[in-house]
Protein backbone atom coordinates (compact mmCIF):
# COMPACT_ATOMS: atom_id res chain seq x y z
CA UNK A 1 0.00 0.00 0.00
CA UNK A 2 2.78 2.13 0.91
CA UNK A 3 4.81 1.63 -2.19
CA UNK A 4 1.55 2.21 -4.35
CA UNK A 5 1.49 5.11 -3.00
CA UNK A 6 5.01 6.55 -3.45
CA UNK A 7 4.79 5.03 -7.12
CA UNK A 8 2.04 7.52 -7.69
CA UNK A 9 3.52 10.50 -6.02
CA UNK A 10 6.78 9.75 -8.12
CA UNK A 11 4.42 9.16 -11.43
CA UNK A 12 2.73 12.14 -10.46
CA UNK A 13 6.06 14.35 -10.45
CA UNK A 14 7.06 13.12 -13.14
CA UNK A 15 3.97 14.29 -14.93
CA UNK A 16 4.31 17.93 -13.32
CA UNK A 17 7.67 18.55 -14.27
CA UNK A 18 7.24 16.79 -18.05
CA UNK A 19 3.66 19.24 -18.03
CA UNK A 20 6.03 21.89 -17.21
CA UNK A 21 8.78 21.53 -19.35
CA UNK A 22 6.40 21.68 -21.77
CA UNK A 23 4.87 24.59 -21.18
CA UNK A 24 7.74 26.68 -20.50
CA UNK A 25 9.09 24.79 -24.09
CA UNK A 26 5.56 26.27 -25.57
CA UNK A 27 6.46 29.43 -23.99
CA UNK A 28 9.69 29.85 -25.14
CA UNK A 29 11.65 30.01 -22.15
CA UNK A 30 13.25 26.70 -23.16
CA UNK A 31 14.79 28.41 -26.46
CA UNK A 32 18.19 29.28 -24.74
CA UNK A 33 18.20 25.75 -23.34
CA UNK A 34 17.78 24.23 -26.51
CA UNK A 35 20.06 26.50 -28.71
CA UNK A 36 22.78 25.29 -26.42
CA UNK A 37 21.92 21.79 -26.87
CA UNK A 38 21.53 21.49 -30.16
CA UNK A 39 24.28 23.94 -31.69
CA UNK A 40 27.21 20.58 -31.09
CA UNK A 41 24.84 18.20 -32.26
CA UNK A 42 24.16 19.80 -35.70
CA UNK A 43 28.25 20.33 -36.05
CA UNK A 44 28.31 16.62 -34.81
CA UNK A 45 25.53 16.11 -37.47
CA UNK A 46 27.67 18.51 -40.18
CA UNK A 47 31.18 16.92 -39.91
CA UNK A 48 29.83 13.33 -40.44
CA UNK A 49 27.34 13.97 -43.42
CA UNK A 50 30.19 15.28 -44.64
CA UNK A 51 32.41 12.50 -44.08
CA UNK A 52 29.88 10.30 -45.55
CA UNK A 53 29.30 12.19 -48.70
CA UNK A 54 32.97 11.88 -48.98
CA UNK A 55 33.06 8.50 -48.94
CA UNK A 56 29.89 7.77 -50.91
CA UNK A 57 31.52 9.72 -53.29
CA UNK A 58 35.12 7.48 -52.99
CA UNK A 59 32.79 4.48 -53.64
CA UNK A 60 30.72 5.96 -56.82
CA UNK A 61 33.45 8.08 -58.85
CA UNK A 62 35.09 5.22 -60.56
CA UNK A 63 31.25 5.16 -62.83
CA UNK A 64 31.47 8.74 -62.98
CA UNK A 65 35.05 8.85 -63.88
CA UNK A 66 34.58 5.92 -66.85
CA UNK A 67 31.22 7.90 -68.13
CA UNK A 68 33.13 10.92 -68.24
CA UNK A 69 35.82 9.68 -70.26
CA UNK A 70 33.53 7.80 -72.92
CA UNK A 71 32.12 11.53 -72.95
CA UNK A 72 34.60 13.59 -73.21
CA UNK A 73 36.20 10.98 -76.39
CA UNK A 74 32.42 11.37 -77.85
CA UNK A 75 33.11 15.10 -77.23
CA UNK A 76 36.64 15.17 -78.73
CA UNK A 77 35.59 13.05 -81.92
CA UNK A 78 32.74 15.81 -82.46
CA UNK A 79 35.15 18.39 -82.22
CA UNK A 80 37.45 17.15 -84.43
CA UNK A 81 34.76 16.36 -86.93
CA UNK A 82 33.91 20.54 -86.59
CA UNK A 83 37.75 21.67 -86.76
CA UNK A 84 37.46 19.86 -90.11
CA UNK A 85 34.73 21.25 -91.19
CA UNK A 86 35.95 25.01 -90.25
CA UNK A 87 38.85 23.67 -92.43
CA UNK A 88 36.90 23.15 -95.38
CA UNK A 89 34.00 25.78 -95.20
CA UNK A 90 37.01 28.39 -95.04
CA UNK A 91 38.81 26.94 -97.92
CA UNK A 92 35.19 27.06 -99.79
CA UNK A 93 35.08 30.92 -98.47
CA UNK A 94 38.54 31.65 -99.82
CA UNK A 95 37.74 30.01 -103.01
CA UNK A 96 34.05 31.57 -103.08
CA UNK A 97 35.73 35.48 -102.45
CA UNK A 98 38.64 34.73 -105.22
CA UNK A 99 35.77 33.90 -107.57
CA UNK A 100 33.74 36.44 -106.71
CA UNK A 101 35.92 39.09 -106.80
CA UNK A 102 36.40 38.11 -110.55
CA UNK A 103 32.58 37.70 -111.29
CA UNK A 104 32.76 41.69 -109.94
CA UNK A 105 35.47 42.45 -112.24
CA UNK A 106 34.02 40.69 -115.46
CA UNK A 107 30.59 42.50 -114.50
CA UNK A 108 32.33 45.79 -114.60
CA UNK A 109 34.24 45.14 -117.87
CA UNK A 110 31.09 43.80 -119.88
CA UNK A 111 33.11 44.47 -123.11
CA UNK A 112 35.02 41.34 -123.02
CA UNK A 113 34.37 38.21 -122.94
CA UNK A 114 35.88 36.13 -119.84
CA UNK A 115 36.49 32.16 -119.28
CA UNK A 116 37.28 31.50 -115.60
CA UNK A 117 39.88 28.77 -114.70
CA UNK A 118 41.63 27.69 -111.73
CA UNK A 119 45.50 27.52 -111.50
CA UNK A 120 46.45 23.56 -110.87
CA UNK A 121 50.11 24.01 -110.93
CA UNK A 122 53.41 25.55 -111.95
CA UNK A 123 56.17 24.74 -114.03
CA UNK A 124 58.59 22.19 -113.01
CA UNK A 125 61.52 24.15 -114.22
CA UNK A 126 62.70 26.75 -111.80
CA UNK A 127 64.10 29.40 -114.22
CA UNK A 128 60.41 29.74 -115.92
CA UNK A 129 57.48 31.23 -114.77
CA UNK A 130 54.63 29.32 -116.16
CA UNK A 131 51.24 27.75 -114.41
CA UNK A 132 49.07 25.78 -115.80
CA UNK A 133 45.52 25.71 -116.22
CA UNK A 134 42.42 23.68 -116.08
CA UNK A 135 40.60 24.87 -119.07
CA UNK A 136 41.94 24.05 -122.92
CA UNK A 137 40.38 24.46 -126.34
CA UNK A 138 37.83 22.37 -125.62
CA UNK A 139 36.82 25.77 -123.52
CA UNK A 140 37.46 28.40 -126.65
CA UNK A 141 40.76 29.22 -125.30
CA UNK A 142 43.26 29.60 -127.75
CA UNK A 143 47.31 30.48 -128.44
CA UNK A 144 47.84 34.06 -126.94
CA UNK A 145 44.78 34.79 -125.32
CA UNK A 146 45.23 37.51 -122.50
CA UNK A 147 45.09 36.28 -118.76
CA UNK A 148 44.34 38.41 -116.15
CA UNK A 149 42.83 38.69 -112.51
CA UNK A 150 40.58 41.14 -111.39
CA UNK A 151 43.97 43.19 -110.21
CA UNK A 152 45.47 43.08 -113.49
CA UNK A 153 47.49 41.12 -115.90
CA UNK A 154 48.44 37.95 -115.51
CA UNK A 155 49.71 36.61 -118.67
CA UNK A 156 49.16 35.09 -121.67
CA UNK A 157 48.10 31.52 -123.12
CA UNK A 158 51.75 29.95 -124.63
CA UNK A 159 50.55 26.40 -125.15
CA UNK A 160 47.00 24.21 -124.84
CA UNK A 161 45.64 20.88 -124.80
CA UNK A 162 41.64 19.72 -125.01
CA UNK A 163 41.57 20.82 -121.12
CA UNK A 164 44.27 22.42 -119.81
CA UNK A 165 46.98 25.38 -120.88
CA UNK A 166 49.79 26.72 -119.50
CA UNK A 167 50.09 30.43 -119.50
CA UNK A 168 53.44 32.14 -119.53
CA UNK A 169 53.44 35.05 -116.65
CA UNK A 170 54.93 38.59 -117.34
CA UNK A 171 57.24 37.73 -115.08
CA UNK A 172 59.07 35.23 -117.31
CA UNK A 173 61.92 36.19 -118.58
CA UNK A 174 60.93 35.68 -121.75
CA UNK A 175 58.02 37.62 -121.53
CA UNK A 176 57.47 41.59 -123.08
CA UNK A 177 54.92 43.82 -122.86
CA UNK A 178 54.45 46.87 -124.33
CA UNK A 179 53.17 49.29 -121.79
CA UNK A 180 51.62 53.25 -121.44
CA UNK A 181 52.45 55.03 -118.11
CA UNK A 182 49.46 56.37 -116.92
CA UNK A 183 49.68 59.97 -116.25
CA UNK A 184 52.55 60.63 -118.78
CA UNK A 185 51.14 58.55 -121.34
CA UNK A 186 54.64 57.34 -122.56
CA UNK A 187 55.07 54.19 -124.83
CA UNK A 188 57.72 52.02 -123.05
CA UNK A 189 58.22 47.92 -122.66
CA UNK A 190 58.29 46.00 -119.61
CA UNK A 191 60.18 42.46 -119.48
CA UNK A 192 60.40 39.55 -116.38
CA UNK A 193 63.34 38.38 -114.71
CA UNK A 194 64.56 34.70 -113.99
CA UNK A 195 63.64 36.06 -110.28
CA UNK A 196 60.72 36.97 -110.81
CA UNK A 197 60.91 40.63 -110.67
CA UNK A 198 59.33 43.13 -113.95
CA UNK A 199 61.49 45.68 -115.49
CA UNK A 200 60.87 48.92 -117.27
CA UNK A 201 62.39 49.49 -119.88
CA UNK A 202 63.01 51.89 -123.34
CA UNK A 203 61.56 54.97 -121.37
CA UNK A 204 62.16 57.89 -123.41
CA UNK A 205 64.84 60.48 -121.28
CA UNK A 206 62.41 63.25 -121.92
CA UNK A 207 60.17 61.63 -119.71
CA UNK A 208 59.60 62.58 -115.88
CA UNK A 209 59.06 59.40 -114.30
CA UNK A 210 58.08 59.04 -111.33
CA UNK A 211 57.93 56.44 -108.08
CA UNK A 212 54.19 55.08 -108.10
CA UNK A 213 53.35 55.82 -111.63
CA UNK A 214 50.73 53.26 -112.52
CA UNK A 215 52.12 51.01 -116.02
CA UNK A 216 49.10 49.70 -118.39
CA UNK A 217 49.23 47.74 -121.05
CA UNK A 218 49.30 50.14 -124.51
CA UNK A 219 47.94 47.89 -126.68
CA UNK A 220 50.74 48.11 -129.76
CA UNK A 221 52.15 45.21 -131.21
CA UNK A 222 48.90 43.71 -130.70
CA UNK A 223 49.94 40.80 -127.78
CA UNK A 224 47.45 42.29 -125.76
CA UNK A 225 44.38 44.77 -125.15
CA UNK A 226 44.96 48.19 -123.67
CA UNK A 227 44.59 49.26 -120.30
CA UNK A 228 44.94 46.28 -118.18
CA UNK A 229 46.64 47.44 -115.19
CA UNK A 230 49.41 45.87 -114.75
CA UNK A 231 51.40 47.66 -111.35
CA UNK A 232 53.02 50.29 -110.74
CA UNK A 233 56.76 52.06 -110.72
CA UNK A 234 58.99 51.54 -107.85
CA UNK A 235 62.16 52.22 -108.91
CA UNK A 236 64.00 54.94 -111.68
CA UNK A 237 67.54 54.18 -112.90
CA UNK A 238 68.47 56.99 -115.31
CA UNK A 239 71.86 58.21 -116.04
CA UNK A 240 72.62 60.63 -118.57
CA UNK A 241 74.49 59.03 -120.75
CA UNK A 242 71.83 56.14 -121.12
CA UNK A 243 69.89 56.26 -124.20
CA UNK A 244 66.76 54.69 -122.01
CA UNK A 245 65.45 54.97 -118.54
CA UNK A 246 64.54 52.05 -117.03
CA UNK A 247 63.26 51.07 -113.48
CA UNK A 248 61.41 48.42 -111.41
CA UNK A 249 57.65 47.53 -111.30
CA UNK A 250 55.75 46.16 -108.61
CA UNK A 251 52.82 43.50 -110.29
CA UNK A 252 49.26 44.00 -108.75
CA UNK A 253 49.46 40.48 -108.97
CA UNK A 254 50.46 38.24 -106.28
CA UNK A 255 51.85 35.66 -108.58
CA UNK A 256 52.50 33.56 -105.81
CA UNK A 257 48.99 33.26 -104.75
CA UNK A 258 47.34 32.88 -108.10
CA UNK A 259 44.57 30.47 -107.21
CA UNK A 260 42.13 31.85 -110.17
CA UNK A 261 42.24 33.39 -113.42
CA UNK A 262 40.13 35.15 -116.41
CA UNK A 263 40.78 34.39 -119.84
CA UNK A 264 39.46 36.92 -122.53
CA UNK A 265 38.26 35.08 -125.20
CA UNK A 266 37.34 37.83 -127.42
CA UNK A 267 40.73 39.17 -127.76
CA UNK A 268 43.16 37.58 -130.49
CA UNK A 269 46.03 38.58 -130.86
CA UNK A 270 47.76 40.11 -133.74
CA UNK A 271 50.87 37.95 -134.82
CA UNK A 272 53.07 41.42 -136.94
CA UNK A 273 56.23 38.94 -137.30
CA UNK A 274 55.82 39.05 -140.65
CA UNK A 275 55.73 42.91 -140.64
CA UNK A 276 59.27 43.09 -138.94
CA UNK A 277 61.85 43.66 -141.27
CA UNK A 278 64.29 40.49 -141.05
CA UNK A 279 67.81 41.80 -140.17
CA UNK A 280 70.60 40.45 -142.91
CA UNK B 1 56.06 -5.30 -114.91
CA UNK B 2 59.15 -2.75 -115.07
CA UNK B 3 58.16 -0.14 -117.00
CA UNK B 4 54.36 -0.28 -116.72
CA UNK B 5 54.82 0.77 -113.20
CA UNK B 6 56.40 3.82 -114.58
CA UNK B 7 53.17 5.20 -115.83
CA UNK B 8 51.24 5.49 -112.34
CA UNK B 9 54.73 6.27 -110.38
CA UNK B 10 55.93 9.07 -112.98
CA UNK B 11 52.34 10.52 -113.63
CA UNK B 12 51.92 10.89 -109.77
CA UNK B 13 55.27 12.59 -109.68
CA UNK B 14 54.44 14.66 -112.49
CA UNK B 15 51.59 15.52 -110.77
CA UNK B 16 53.16 16.34 -107.09
CA UNK B 17 55.84 18.07 -108.70
CA UNK B 18 53.06 20.82 -110.36
CA UNK B 19 51.01 21.15 -107.56
CA UNK B 20 53.16 21.01 -104.45
CA UNK B 21 57.01 20.95 -104.95
CA UNK B 22 56.79 24.29 -107.80
CA UNK B 23 55.30 25.98 -105.42
CA UNK B 24 57.71 25.78 -102.57
CA UNK B 25 60.48 27.79 -103.58
CA UNK B 26 63.77 28.03 -101.37
CA UNK B 27 64.83 31.45 -102.66
CA UNK B 28 64.02 30.83 -106.17
CA UNK B 29 64.80 27.33 -106.30
CA UNK B 30 62.51 24.19 -106.44
CA UNK B 31 63.04 20.68 -106.14
CA UNK B 32 62.79 18.58 -109.02
CA UNK B 33 61.03 15.49 -107.62
CA UNK B 34 60.92 14.25 -111.31
CA UNK B 35 64.70 13.74 -111.35
CA UNK B 36 65.25 12.85 -108.11
CA UNK B 37 62.63 9.79 -108.36
CA UNK B 38 64.37 8.34 -111.44
CA UNK B 39 68.21 8.90 -110.14
CA UNK B 40 66.74 6.50 -107.33
CA UNK B 41 65.23 3.61 -110.27
CA UNK B 42 68.11 4.45 -111.75
CA UNK B 43 70.40 3.23 -109.03
CA UNK B 44 68.39 0.29 -108.19
CA UNK B 45 70.56 -2.98 -108.65
CA UNK B 46 67.53 -5.52 -109.69
CA UNK B 47 66.29 -2.55 -112.18
CA UNK B 48 66.09 -2.99 -115.68
CA UNK B 49 64.04 -0.77 -117.22
CA UNK B 50 65.78 2.81 -116.02
CA UNK B 51 65.82 3.87 -119.66
CA UNK B 52 62.22 3.75 -120.62
CA UNK B 53 61.68 4.97 -117.10
CA UNK B 54 63.56 7.82 -117.99
CA UNK B 55 62.44 8.52 -121.43
CA UNK B 56 58.63 8.39 -119.77
CA UNK B 57 59.62 10.66 -117.09
CA UNK B 58 61.22 13.43 -119.67
CA UNK B 59 58.64 13.12 -121.93
CA UNK B 60 55.84 14.00 -119.21
CA UNK B 61 58.00 16.73 -118.20
CA UNK B 62 58.40 17.93 -121.79
CA UNK B 63 54.59 18.08 -122.05
CA UNK B 64 54.15 20.30 -119.65
CA UNK B 65 57.21 22.66 -119.02
CA UNK B 66 58.27 25.18 -121.29
CA UNK B 67 61.68 24.45 -121.03
CA UNK B 68 62.64 24.12 -124.99
CA UNK B 69 64.20 21.48 -127.40
CA UNK B 70 63.17 18.73 -125.32
CA UNK B 71 65.46 19.86 -122.73
CA UNK B 72 63.41 17.48 -119.70
CA UNK B 73 64.60 14.41 -121.82
CA UNK B 74 68.19 15.01 -122.38
CA UNK B 75 68.77 16.28 -118.87
CA UNK B 76 67.28 13.17 -117.45
CA UNK B 77 69.22 10.89 -119.76
CA UNK B 78 72.15 12.12 -118.71
CA UNK B 79 71.26 11.76 -114.96
CA UNK B 80 70.34 8.50 -115.72
CA UNK B 81 73.56 7.67 -117.46
CA UNK B 82 75.31 8.94 -114.78
CA UNK B 83 73.72 6.93 -111.81
CA UNK B 84 74.09 3.90 -113.69
CA UNK B 85 77.72 4.41 -114.15
CA UNK B 86 78.07 6.01 -110.21
CA UNK B 87 76.10 2.62 -109.51
CA UNK B 88 78.81 0.36 -110.74
CA UNK B 89 81.44 2.55 -109.03
CA UNK B 90 80.49 2.53 -105.29
CA UNK B 91 77.96 -0.09 -105.13
CA UNK B 92 78.50 -0.72 -101.52
CA UNK B 93 77.12 2.51 -100.36
CA UNK B 94 74.31 3.03 -102.77
CA UNK B 95 72.87 5.62 -100.45
CA UNK B 96 76.48 7.82 -101.17
CA UNK B 97 75.62 6.96 -104.43
CA UNK B 98 71.98 8.66 -104.70
CA UNK B 99 73.06 12.02 -102.68
CA UNK B 100 76.94 11.99 -105.55
CA UNK B 101 74.35 11.37 -108.00
CA UNK B 102 71.36 14.17 -107.26
CA UNK B 103 74.52 16.96 -106.59
CA UNK B 104 75.53 16.13 -109.75
CA UNK B 105 73.25 15.76 -111.86
CA UNK B 106 71.16 18.97 -110.49
CA UNK B 107 73.96 21.21 -111.70
CA UNK B 108 74.28 19.35 -115.15
CA UNK B 109 70.23 19.41 -115.96
CA UNK B 110 70.09 23.41 -114.61
CA UNK B 111 73.34 23.98 -116.54
CA UNK B 112 71.45 22.31 -119.73
CA UNK B 113 68.26 24.31 -119.20
CA UNK B 114 70.18 27.41 -119.04
CA UNK B 115 72.28 26.51 -122.65
CA UNK B 116 68.94 25.65 -123.96
CA UNK B 117 67.51 28.65 -122.89
CA UNK B 118 69.88 31.07 -124.20
CA UNK B 119 69.84 28.90 -127.24
CA UNK B 120 66.11 30.16 -127.48
CA UNK B 121 67.06 33.87 -127.05
CA UNK B 122 66.30 34.01 -122.83
CA UNK B 123 69.40 35.33 -122.26
CA UNK B 124 69.68 34.49 -118.09
CA UNK B 125 71.88 36.36 -115.59
CA UNK B 126 74.63 33.27 -114.62
CA UNK B 127 75.58 34.70 -111.59
CA UNK B 128 71.71 35.21 -110.39
CA UNK B 129 70.61 31.73 -112.06
CA UNK B 130 73.27 30.17 -109.84
CA UNK B 131 72.85 31.73 -106.80
CA UNK B 132 68.81 32.07 -106.57
CA UNK B 133 67.88 28.97 -108.49
CA UNK B 134 70.40 26.35 -108.94
CA UNK B 135 71.93 25.57 -105.15
CA UNK B 136 69.01 26.15 -103.97
CA UNK B 137 67.43 23.71 -105.88
CA UNK B 138 70.19 21.18 -105.11
CA UNK B 139 69.74 21.65 -101.56
CA UNK B 140 65.91 21.34 -101.66
CA UNK B 141 67.29 17.90 -103.94
CA UNK B 142 69.43 16.43 -101.65
CA UNK B 143 66.46 16.68 -98.61
CA UNK B 144 64.54 14.58 -100.78
CA UNK B 145 66.99 12.48 -101.51
CA UNK B 146 67.07 10.17 -99.35
CA UNK B 147 63.07 9.63 -98.14
CA UNK B 148 62.38 9.05 -102.40
CA UNK B 149 65.51 6.93 -102.28
CA UNK B 150 63.89 4.75 -99.42
CA UNK B 151 60.56 4.49 -101.26
CA UNK B 152 61.48 3.53 -104.18
CA UNK B 153 64.16 1.18 -103.15
CA UNK B 154 60.77 -0.25 -101.55
CA UNK B 155 59.19 -0.01 -105.07
CA UNK B 156 62.38 -1.85 -107.09
CA UNK B 157 61.87 -4.73 -104.50
CA UNK B 158 58.20 -5.08 -104.59
CA UNK B 159 58.38 -5.54 -108.68
CA UNK B 160 61.61 -7.07 -109.02
CA UNK B 161 61.67 -9.42 -106.24
CA UNK B 162 65.09 -11.55 -105.56
CA UNK B 163 65.64 -14.59 -107.55
CA UNK B 164 65.86 -17.55 -104.94
CA UNK B 165 68.29 -20.00 -106.53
Amino acid sequence: MRNSGSQFLRNATIFVVAAGLVIFALSGYMQPLFRTALTPLVTVQGWLSTRFMAVYEFVTVPRDINSLRSQNQALESEVAGLQAQIIELEQQLREAQVLYALLDFARSSPESQYVAAAVIGRDPSPFLHYVIIDHGSDDGLRHGMPVITDQGLVGRIDALTATAARVQLITDPGSTVNVRLESTRTEAQITGSVTGEITLGLVSPDTTLQPGELVLTSGLGGGYPPDLLIGQVVSIRSASTDLFQSGSIQSVVDFSALQAVLIITNFRPVDISPLIPSTP
Amino acid sequence: MGFLAAFPVLIVALMLQLAIFSRLPLLHGTADLMLVVLVSWALQERVRSAWVWTLIGGLLVTLVSGLPFYTPVFGYLIATGLARMLRRQVWQTPILAMFVTVFTTTLIYHALSLGMLQIAGRGLPLIDSLTLITLPSVLLNLMLALPVYTLITDLAHWINPAEIA
